[in-house]
């Protein structure tokens, strides 16, 4: 399978690792990958705050880089969705590139999802070993219906103990532009948040977002809790440990 | 005051704080018991909610044939159908209706239109006594005319503790803390309003088309008094509330119930239509019906047109993040949560709040417990866009977002950029793994620490990995 790694421009400027993690996984799992050069950000920021002709300018670029794989994989919920369930949605009134839209849509997949649904991968190169809890991202979770699949693939690392916490699947205030837009109000959720998080008692926080995992990280620490926060790429590609 | 300011004083009460985060637990799992309960009994919610969208989709398709289609049924069981063009219209009818039946006493049970019409105050300035019988209204009344903060539960941002500090000062009496003890003390205040009002006013939840009913949803008993009891009765609502038969009432009560307070059904459902019969012991002697528009023709003919659905549940509110966190009143106008951030600028004028449709994180619960499917994000977002048409956004944020879709466009660029992003903030970071003050994201940082990045962008890794 020939697949292109979306890395997300959060990943490419905060944390790298994360990129690699993903491609370790993909290969693991008998994937040709590449990463097309070129590419920077899915548009959403522009999308979310109202300014389309900046959104759609983005998806352009992104659809002609991408439209010749077979499979396009990001280590992101909202990065995928944007490019699968939004796209084709910017172009009613571009029959050409609403069809270049929709003809990548379907191919495009959140990483675990596609490990788990489309590579139907048994081979995880991690060693990872400990107690940890899943946040569940707002948009993965609810417009790609990513919830299980990081739980089963983290389920098949015998060193690893799933500890769900009260309201996993509650928002983390994150919200892209909204985190700086209402900081005071972000940061309280936020704040409730990471209440679960170590009420749940776990060694360590995952999820499949870096924004939100930026924002919990931002949060704990600015609590004074060190506990580790990790993409679920970096815990099933072995790649969690080395970090801290 | 805009919605931020006003948001920052709310997470600053901490009254507020401690009573919303009870309020949270209890709307959000009752909710969710209920529906576990009905899919137990084998009954399907998500279809529900499909048949719930559908049913009112098909309603606004054709609005005006359905109103007329009620007009004519509540007229010929004796009632009066009046039309009001926007909120002060409505006030001026009953005003009038009141004034012809010489009335000077008039009991309400909760509306959420007699809210945004301004109907007390109307009322008030001509002389005729309003009194507000739904517990949480009425504890709003006595105290100074506070606003709701809750479309269903208006004083959720209260404690009882507060409540009954208000009724030992108003009512006059030794303080109560039980609130068994509380709700019989403001009944006894109620039952004498109730005998001596000439005029009852209430909302209504739906409009019956084929039978020309108002259906009330209630749990406390009010409506009943109110709209029985007095010689006029006045039901006040939006024209978007009518609903063809009695079936599909019956669809959307269970809906509605469920989403609201998590109940199968609430401990009142009344069905008026018409008045007092030929051997009825009660009932009013004159029925009117005030339907009112205020802007809902304009929201029907508009890309925003999704939202005439809603049935008022409060499902998004109780859902939402930042409504949990906040409380209504920091939404400033009558409907709050992800609901009101959509209605507001488009009831009240975009101008005049441009921070709601941003005042949410796009998380989508609120559209996926909506049982009338309303896809709030979607709207919030448009809005968001309706706002960058008309320039209404602040230059600086149109001018960040251009330029990021400029450089972004432009990889090489992009990667220069970046480059020096990362060890500009890494710098900032003192070797450090978090930045406590980032000057370029002040809101950030207020309430927590930006991570510093983890040294150099993938892209410079890659690269270098490619030619190793
Ligand atoms: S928008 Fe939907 S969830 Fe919110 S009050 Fe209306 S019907 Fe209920």
């Amino acid at each position: 399978m020939r697949v292109a790694l979306f890395v997300t421009c959060l990943v490419d400027l905060m944390r790298p690792r994360i990129g690699f993690a993903a491609i370790r996984l993909l290969e693991a799992a008998g994937c040709e990958v590449a990463v097309p050069e070129s590419q920077t950000c899915c548009g959403q920021p522009g999308f979310n705050s109202g300014d389309r002709a900046a959104a759609m300018m983005l998806a352009k670029k992104v659809i002609a880089e991408f439209e010749a794989y077979e499979y396009v994989v990001a280590p992101s919920g909202s990065c995928a969705d944007q490019i699968r369930n939004e796209y084709p949605g910017l172009f009613v009134a571009d029959p050409e590139w609403h069809g270049r839209a929709v003809a990548l849509a379907s191919r495009v997949f959140e990483l675990t999802d596609f490990l788990v649904n489309v590579a139907k991968s048994d081979a995880l190169p991690s060693d990872f070993s400990g107690t940890i809890t899943y946040h569940d991202s707002c948009t993965g979770l609810r417009s790609l219906g990513i919830k299980s699949q990081p739980r089963a693939l983290l389920a098949k690392l015998r060193g690893v103990t799933l500890k769900e916490m009260d309201g996993a699947e509650e928002c983390c205030g994150f919200g892209g532009t909204f985190s700086v837009k209402f900081g005071a109000v972000s940061a309280a959720i936020a704040e409730r948040k990471c209440d679960c998080i170590r009420t749940s008692g776990a060694d360590a926080i995952v999820g499949g977002d870096l924004g939100c995992l930026l924002n919990i990280e931002g949060k704990l620490r600015r609590m004074g809790d060190e506990t580790p926060v990790l993409h679920v790429a970096e815990v099933l590609a072995g790649e969690g440990g080395k970090q801290q | 005051m805009h919605f931020k300011a006003r948001a920052v004083a709310q997470l600053a009460d901490a009254g507020v704080q401690s009573n919303l985060k009870k309020a949270k637990g209890k709307f959000v799992d009752k909710r969710r018991d209920a529906i576990a309960e009905f899919l137990a009994q084998g009954g399907d919610f998500e279809a529900l909610r499909e048949a719930g969208m559908e049913l009112r989709n098909r309603v606004l398709a054709d609005l005006d044939l359905w109103l007329e289609k009620f007009e004519v049924n509540a007229t010929a069981r004796g009632a009066k159908v009046l039309w009001a063009r926007d909120g002060a219209e409505a006030c001026r009818l009953i005003v009038d209706i009141a004034k012809r039946h010489g009335v000077k006493k008039a009991t309400k049970s909760k509306s959420m239109l007699s809210e945004e019409a301004g109907l007390n105050q109307a009322l008030e300035a001509a002389g005729i006594q309003p009194v507000e019988t739904d517990l949480g209204e009425y504890i709003l009344q006595i105290n100074d005319n506070e606003p709701p903060s809750h479309i269903i539960a208006p004083v959720v941002h209260k404690s009882k503790e507060e409540i009954a500090d208000l009724f030992a000062r108003v009512h006059k009496k030794p303080r109560l803390t039980d609130i068994g003890e509380m709700t019989r003390e403001a009944r006894e205040v109620l039952r004498s309003h109730f005998l001596s009002a000439d005029m009852g006013i209430s909302g209504g939840n739906f409009l019956v088309a084929e039978t020309g009913s108002v259906a009330l949803v209630t749990n406390e008993g009010n409506g009943r008094m109110v709209t029985t009891v007095p010689k006029v009765h006045v039901v006040i609502t939006g024209i978007e509330k009518v609903i063809p038969t009695l079936e599909d009432l019956s669809l959307l009560l269970r809906l509605l119930i469920r989403s609201a307070t998590g109940q199968p059904i609430s401990n009142y459902v009344s069905l008026l239509t018409g008045m007092k019969g030929e051997g009825d012991l009660d009932g009013p002697e004159n029925m009117y019906f005030v339907l009112v528009d205020n802007g809902r023709s304009d929201l029907l003919a508009s890309e925003f047109n999704d939202m005439l659905r809603c049935i008022r549940c409060g499902a998004c509110m109780n859902h939402c993040p930042v409504y949990q966190t906040i409380g209504g009143h920091a939404y400033g106008w009558v409907y709050p949560g992800p609901m009101g951030s959509v209605l507001t600028p488009l009831y009240m004028g975009m101008e005049n709040a441009l921070d709601l449709p941003h005042a949410a994180t796009l998380c989508n619960q609120c559209g996926v417990v909506c049982p009338v499917k309303i896809p709030l994000p979607d709207l919030l977002r448009t809005l968001r866009e309706k706002q960058v048409e008309k320039k209404l956004r602040p230059l600086s944020e149109r001018l960040a977002l251009k330029a990021w879709a400029w450089v972004a466009t432009r990889p090489a660029l992009y990667a220069l950029g970046t480059k020096f992003a990362v060890r500009y903030l890494n710098w900032l970071a003192g070797g450090g793994k978090s930045i406590a003050v980032l000057g370029a994201a002040p809101e950030w940082t207020a309430g927590r620490d930006f991570p510093a990045p983890q040294g150099r962008t993938f892209r410079e890794m890659y690269a270098r990995r490619k030619r190793s």
